[in-house]
């Protein structure tokens, strides 16, 4: 569903990727783990080219994503789910659901409607669909970023830290409806400090640091018994 | 005997007895103010939006519009149209001139607001934007510009207010505004004192419930809202 190919990515003198092969299979829930500054973000952004390379390829859908498709590419494909929600400040809860599909995918307006208000249910913010954004906690509203993401019915969401930004009474929330969402055929990739998270729903882990891929594995694997030191440096610092 | 003052009673009521001619020119006035505004909106809108791309050549060729307007006379660029154009064969009425070189001069200043109202905007926007598949001009259209609009209506309406103030200059060519009228019959009566301060009053009756809205509606924006605001009142006093 997605294929990294000899990525790099240089921001001017940092180079912030090295080498970077990677395969998401679809329905797969592949979970990227590491300190920051190892380059996840950076990975998962060069999945809908919000980050172009600087060289090698990604693979989108069996397509190759380049300068030139990504606008058609991304939006048949892919959704995302950012650290900042990044919901639209100037339009209702509904409207966010319902402005991608309408204008982009020539969805009719009820019907659009009719679909934002099911997966406004999925997160369970139905109540809400007619306040603005900024009116909303932070976990509400990134509720509503993951349904915004929903409703536009793609095969792939990609969720940068969708909870680094929030107060923690208000993680778990937002956890709760990506574990539901995990139990469905859709391709996710998610970048994240939650390891409770990512043992639970991961098929796969991988673990970065200074760029590149140091260990990938099964949840169980990688939580007990990871084999590069690097890892299990990072697990006991991170899992106390 | 009359008064030799020159802002006796008779000379008032001697004035007050051309209203028409006045009253012609504050419509006048107020026609070119109003197309000129339009003009200077299209204008500022599509430079502002252009000098925010990542085209070079179309960030240059924004860019040489905006210097170059500002950084000549209002006065020369409306001479240059009603002599300059008239002698290439290209004869426009004052009229037109007037809504040209008033609009085309503040569509460069409303170019700058634009683009500073864009930049404003948090760049998670862009991204969420691009994530969904919004093109270049969709996402200006849908998403960037009806939030800036907020934070540039203030500094809009001081353009408005210094575009309106602007149009004095048909008066050197004859444009049969209210200062022509004004000056007209002040030079025929002699009645200068009457005839500049009730012109200037109609100004005023203009600008000032705008300029006042403006800074209302400013200080509220500033009270009521996190919004950050790109213009500071010292700026805003040097664009025109």
């Amino acid at each position: 569903m997605i294929k990294l190919e000899n990525v790099n990515k240089y921001f001017g003198e940092h180079h912030v990727l090295k080498d970077i092969n990677l395969e998401v299979k679809e329905g797969e829930k592949l979970v990227i783990i590491g300190p920051s500054g190892s380059g996840k973000s950076t990975t998962v952004r060069c999945m809908n080219f919000l980050e172009e390379p600087t060289s090698g390829k990604v693979f989108v859908d069996g397509e190759e994503l380049t300068q030139k498709n990504k606008i058609d590419l991304i939006r048949r494909t892919s959704a995302m789910v950012f650290q900042s929600f990044n919901l639209y400040p100037h339009k209702t809860v509904l409207e966010n659901l319902t402005l991608a599909p309408i204008k982009l995918q020539k969805v009719p307006k009820e019907e659009a409607i009719k679909k934002a208000r099911k997966y406004l249910a999925i997160v369970g913010l139905s109540e809400k669909e007619n306040v603005y954004p900024t009116t909303l906690s932070g976990g509400q509203q990134q509720r509503v970023a993951i349904a915004r993401a929903l409703a536009t019915e793609q095969k792939i969401i990609l969720f940068d830290e969708p909870t680094s930004a929030l107060d923690p009474e208000t993680v778990q929330e937002v956890l709760d409806v990506m574990i539901k969402l995990s139990k469905e055929n859709i391709t996710m990739v998610v970048v994240t400090h939650e390891m409770g998270f990512a043992r639970m729903v991961a098929d796969r882990v991988i673990f970065m640091d200074d760029g590149r891929i140091v260990e990938e594995g099964k949840p169980e694997h990688f939580f007990e018994n990871p084999t590069e030191e690097r890892t299990k440096l990072f697990l006991s610092k991170i899992l106390r | 005997m009359k008064s030799s003052n020159p802002f006796a009673l008779w000379r008032w009521e001697k004035m007050f007895g051309q209203w028409q001619m006045f009253g012609e020119g504050f419509l006048r006035t107020i026609e070119v103010a109003a197309l000129a505004i339009i003009l200077a909106l299209v204008l500022g809108v599509v430079f502002g939006v252009i000098s925010t791309s990542n085209n070079k050549i179309l960030r240059g060729i924004a860019r040489v519009y905006v210097e170059f307007f500002q950084n000549t006379p209002l006065v020369i660029q409306v001479f240059f149209m009603y002599n300059g154009l008239a002698i290439a064969g290209l004869r426009l009425s004052v009229f037109t001139i007037g809504v040209l070189g008033v609009g085309i001069y503040h569509g460069a200043y409303v170019s700058e607001v634009v683009k500073a109202g864009i930049h404003s905007i948090p760049v998670g926007q862009v991204e969420a934007a691009k994530s969904q598949g919004f093109t270049y001009v969709q996402y200006m259209r849908y998403i960037i510009l009806p939030q800036t609009i907020k934070i540039i209506l203030p500094p809009l309406t001081n353009q408005a207010v210094n575009l309106i103030k602007n149009t004095s200059v048909l008066a050197m060519i004859s444009g049969f505004d209210l200062m022509y009228m004004a000056d007209s019959w002040a030079s025929s009566s002699l009645d200068y004192g009457p005839s500049y301060i009730f012109a200037g009053l109609l100004y005023f009756l203009l600008c000032f419930p705008l300029a006042t809205w403006a800074r209302k509606y400013e200080e509220r924006l500033k009270k009521n809202d996190s919004t950050h605001l790109p213009f500071d009142a010292a700026e805003e006093a040097i664009t025109c």
